[in-house]
């Protein structure tokens, strides 16, 4: 009886958010909002500035470097990892591969995954785990910067930022992020969770169709 | 006497039922809580089919593997594996597997759940011969 109310309860959330997204056909917009008044002559105009990534330098799996500007005219999905994670980065990437099966002939979508544990992951180690992942081509980007860039850029992502524990583990969530043209956070997404990882395949066809996404 | 002779036929076919219903038991004890220390500890990397991931993490589907490597299974959760090369479904995977605080009862456990899951029927994987094979370990 239980499991039934709870299923019956998760069906209507999930309708509900589906309801939603089909209500707008238009993904909300994450992070700070800030109002720009602007008077030209005697016409006062507000404008909203949206918070955006900044700028980063890293060097992908191949050893091209990888700024901010490799992803201009891009829509992207960010996640933060490091190759000997033992706990959700197999389960992230395992969906991840989801995301890159579904979109890695398109042009305009990019994976991006920052490695938290530069020290270790280096150009090599990623392209070796690149290799065993069984991706190829330049759709699915793994990133190594300088660690403290790196973990002060989780904070623009809205994750939680990594940080290391007694026995040198690597704390972090295995949040996936959706980032439009605009740099602009999207939508956010349990990367351990498969139905999440689904929608965020959804969410990128409806981003995808956005008049400002084009 | 007659009656003496199938009063203890019987009473040694009652107690025939009685042990392999227990084992039965024991077997559904062990596969259950096998599944929650499985969904724990090894399902992130090894997956929830036991499908592994990629070149990276090896499937525990390969049968062949699992009973030819049935004795040694222990060891690799409890000990971990580290610079080891593995040939699973026939491809190679090199990378470690970070050791296992578990009991020998949990072993057995997760071990019996393994071994009858994914394709593979290994029955009942019992404690003791679990306790054997850690005193083997290389």
């Amino acid at each position: 009886m239980k499991r039934l109310i709870s299923a019956a309860a998760m069906l209507f959330l999930a309708s509900a958010c589906k309801f939603n997204s089909a209500d707008n056909n238009k993904l909300p917009i994450y992070g700070n909002h800030t109002p720009i008044t602007r008077t030209v002559g005697d016409k006062t105009t507000t404008d909203t500035l949206y918070q955006t990534i900044p700028d980063f330098k890293t060097v992908n799996q191949y050893d091209d470097s990888i700024t901010s500007k490799s992803l201009d005219g891009k829509i992207y999905v960010a996640d933060f990892f490091f190759t000997t994670c033992p706990s959700i980065c197999p389960i992230m990437h395992r969906n991840m591969l989801n995301v890159y099966e579904a979109y890695k002939n398109d042009k305009d979508i990019k994976i991006i995954s920052y490695t938290i544990d530069p020290k270790h992951d280096s150009v090599n180690v990623l392209k070796s785990y690149a290799d065993k992942l069984g991706i190829a081509g330049n759709t699915w980007w793994l990133l190594q910067g300088k660690k403290e860039e790196i973990y002060k850029l989780s904070e623009s992502y809205l994750v939680r930022k990594p940080e290391e524990d007694a026995k040198q583990l690597f704390i972090h969530d295995g949040y996936f992020i959706l980032v439009d043209k605009q740099k602009r956070i999207r939508g956010t997404y349990d990367g351990t969770v498969p139905d999440q990882v689904t929608h965020l395949i959804a969410d990128i066809k409806t981003l995808k169709a956005e008049p400002d996404q084009k | 006497m007659k009656l003496k002779v199938i009063g203890a036929l019987c009473f040694l076919l009652a107690i025939l039922i009685c042990s392999c219903g227990d084992g039965d038991i024991t077997f559904k004890r062990y596969y259950t809580t096998g599944n929650v220390i499985y969904t724990t500890h090894c399902q992130n990397c090894h997956g929830s089919d036991g499908q592994g991931l990629s070149a990276l993490m090896p499937p525990l589907t390969d049968t062949a593997f699992v009973r030819k490597n049935k004795s040694s299974l222990a060891c690799f959760i409890k000990y971990g594996l580290k610079d080891k090369i593995l040939i699973v479904n026939q491809k190679a995977f090199e990378g470690n597997m970070p050791a296992m605080d578990l009991a020998p009862i949990e072993i057995a456990e997760v071990l019996t759940y393994v071994g009858n899951s994914f394709g593979n029927n290994q029955g009942l994987i019992s404690l003791e011969a679990v306790q054997g094979d850690l005193n083997k370990c290389k």
